[in-house]
This record gives C-alpha cells, sequence and structure tokens, in this order.
C-alpha cells in the first residue's frame, strides 16, 4: 500500500521534474557566470550596469574548475593567465614556500595536505601567522565543525577560495602515501 | 514440486521487493534533489557592504572579490590596507576612503577610477544585509 503511495509521489515529483529536464540544452549554452543585471545583488535599475566588467567576459576564459568562481585560480598565475600584483605599488617579488603540512588527525576521513606553496603566491605569512595559525605543526586545535563555521581555513575556503564541499582538494592523501612520507622525512 | 517452487517464488518476491523500495527511494531523492536544486546567483566571493551605506542614503556596495584577485594578490588588500578577512569587521566609511585609507588607496584616480564615481560601487539593490556569497554561507552554518 504505501509502496504505492510513495510510487504516486515519485511520479509526481517526476512530472515536476521533466519540465527542468527538458531545459536542460539550453542550461548548457547560457553562460556559467549569472549576468550582474541578474545576479540577485545589483540594482539593475542604476546606471552601473552598463559600466561594471561582466564575470562571464573574463572569468570563462581563464583555466576552469567545477566549484565557486569555477575557475583554477592557482593554476591561472601558474600558467600566467594573469598576473596579480603582489604589492599596491608596483608589480613586486613574490615570496613563496615550498613546505608541505600534513593534519593526520582526520577521524578517518584521508589525510589533509596542506601545500604552503599555492598559499603564498597569494597570502603574506602574516596573513596567517600567528593567527589563527600557530608556526609549530599540530599547535592548533583545527576542526572541520570550527572550519564550517568560517574559522581557520574556513575564513578563506567557503568565501572566496574554493568552497567546503571540495573535500578531496585538502583531504588528498591517504594513510598507507602518509606512513611512506613520515618514513622518509625520518630517514 | 510446485508447491516448493511457489515459496521459492514468493521468498524471491520478498526478497525482491525491499530493493524495489530502495531504488523507489532513490529516485524520489533524486527527483526532489533536481527540483530543489538551487539556482546559480550571484559570483562566489561577492561582497555586500552595508553596515552605514543605506543608514547615510546611498545604495548598498558591491564589492566583487573575483574582479581584485585578477589584478591584486589576496595579500595587498589584507596585509597592506589592513582589511580583515571578515564581513563587517572593517570600518569602511567614505571619510576614511577619502584619507586614503581601504578602497581609497586605489580607487583615487590613479590606480582605479576615483572616489566621485558613487555610482559604480553603491550599485546594490535596496535592503541586502552585509555578507559574502560563499558555500557555507547559503546553504550551511556559516556565520557570515
Amino acid at each position: 500500500m504505501w509502496i504505492r503511495l510513495v510510487n504516486v509521489i515519485t511520479l509526481l515529483l517526476l512530472a515536476l521534474t521533466l519540465p527542468a529536464l527538458a531545459q536542460e540544452p539550453s542550461a548548457v549554452n547560457t553562460p556559467k557566470h549569472k549576468p550582474l543585471a541578474e545576479d540577485g545583488l545589483h540594482d539593475p535599475s542604476l546606471p552601473a550596469i552598463e559600466i561594471l566588467q561582466e564575470p562571464g567576459e573574463v572569468l570563462g576564459a581563464l583555466p576552469s574548475t567545477t566549484s565557486g568562481n569555477m575557475v583554477d585560480w592557482n593554476k591561472a598565475v601558474r600558467d600566467g593567465y594573469i598576473q596579480p600584483r603582489a604589492t599596491l605599488e608596483e608589480q613586486g617579488e613574490v615570496e613563496t614556500l615550498d613546505l608541505d603540512i600534513y593534519f593526520p588527525n582526520t577521524a578517518g576521513a584521508d589525510v589533509v595536505r596542506f601545500p604552503h606553496r599555492e598559499h603564498t603566491e597569494w597570502l603574506d605569512c602574516s596573513n596567517c601567522h600567528p593567527f589563527p595559525f600557530a608556526e609549530k605543526a599540530g599547535a592548533t586545535p583545527v576542526s572541520m565543525l570550527q572550519i564550517l563555521m568560517g574559522e581557520y581555513c574556513g575564513r578563506c575556503h567557503g568565501a572566496v577560495s574554493f568552497p567546503l564541499t571540495e573535500c578531496s582538494r585538502c583531504h588528498s592523501v591517504s594513510y598507507e602515501e602518509y606512513r611512506k612520507i613520515r618514513e622518509q622525512q625520518e630517514n | 514440486m510446485k508447491n516448493t517452487a511457489r515459496s521459492v517464488n514468493n521468498r524471491k518476491i520478498e526478497t525482491w521487493q525491499p530493493r524495489r523500495g530502495w531504488l523507489v527511494t532513490a529516485t524520489t531523492t533524486l527527483a526532489l534533489l533536481l527540483v530543489l536544486a538551487p539556482l546559480a546567483s550571484a559570483e562566489y566571493g561577492d561582497v555586500v557592504i552595508n553596515r552605514i551605506a543605506e543608514q547615510e542614503g546611498a545604495p548598498p556596495v558591491i564589492f566583487p572579490h573575483w574582479f581584485h584577485r585578477i589584478r591584486f594578490r589576496c595579500n595587498v588588500c589584507h596585509t597592506e590596507l589592513d582589511f580583515e578577512m571578515r564581513v563587517g569587521a572593517n570600518n569602511i566609511n567614505m571619510d576614511a576612503l577619502q584619507q586614503g585609507k581601504y578602497c581609497g588607496a586605489c580607487h583615487n584616480n590613479e590606480i582605479a577610477w576615483g572616489l566621485q564615481n558613487c555610482i559604480m560601487c553603491h550599485s546594490g539593490k535596496e535592503g541586502l544585509k552585509p555578507q559574502i556569497k560563499g558555500g557555507h554561507q547559503t546553504s550551511g552554518p556559516g556565520r557570515w
């Protein structure tokens, strides 16, 4: 009896869904980036809408990912698609640090590898040290809940840097690999 | 023999029906997800600056992170210009900007358009709350 009820609900939902699916081809043609006039923030009746740069004009030409701005910002910098200034006044020199930090206490999820290199491409040491992260690995008690609440990594990830739905971009090293890395470091 | 065959059949049906139930549940969930799938909205990282803008009679400011990070690394604003990485934590006001602080460090007709171009930044819809468009902010327990 209840199965029939569920079936009816399913069919009803499918009927609601099908028009959306029928629109899929046009959805593919529509740009990944909403025009400013339709983004829910800009007031289309104000004159800026005619003058401001549209995100789709620029972001579509950069290396793509599937989340956030749909842009692989690290690749965009590495491969020279963009040359963002390192200081306000001039181009400046970017000082990067090639040091990986591992977070092994992940309650069963893959180990987190934090690459200093990609982060120092964009940020200054003082943006993260000594607050919110102490300079000693393991000294700061980071938890996923706090990150989701906008602390630690969540100050940027989930707001500007790639979102927190991209689990495997941080939880990227299996315990097996991590053990090997530790052995190499100890030898 | 017939009885045995039937009982085997019945058993098959018994084991098969729960699976069908799962299939139905899965389809329902999928259909629900498709119906409720959030539509694309503002660009990721867009900030609404409206701590005092509307109180002072100007539309809210929309700050596009994507536009600025193409041209500047994060540390330029978040170290050199002292922008705290937290929406609402910065005391942004036109007096400070005119003294060359915050946005005023670049928006001075030298690096970028000057502060007399009010409408370029004050371009937001009426009544927007200070916020940042992000992943956990729109669908999770974010604190923005």
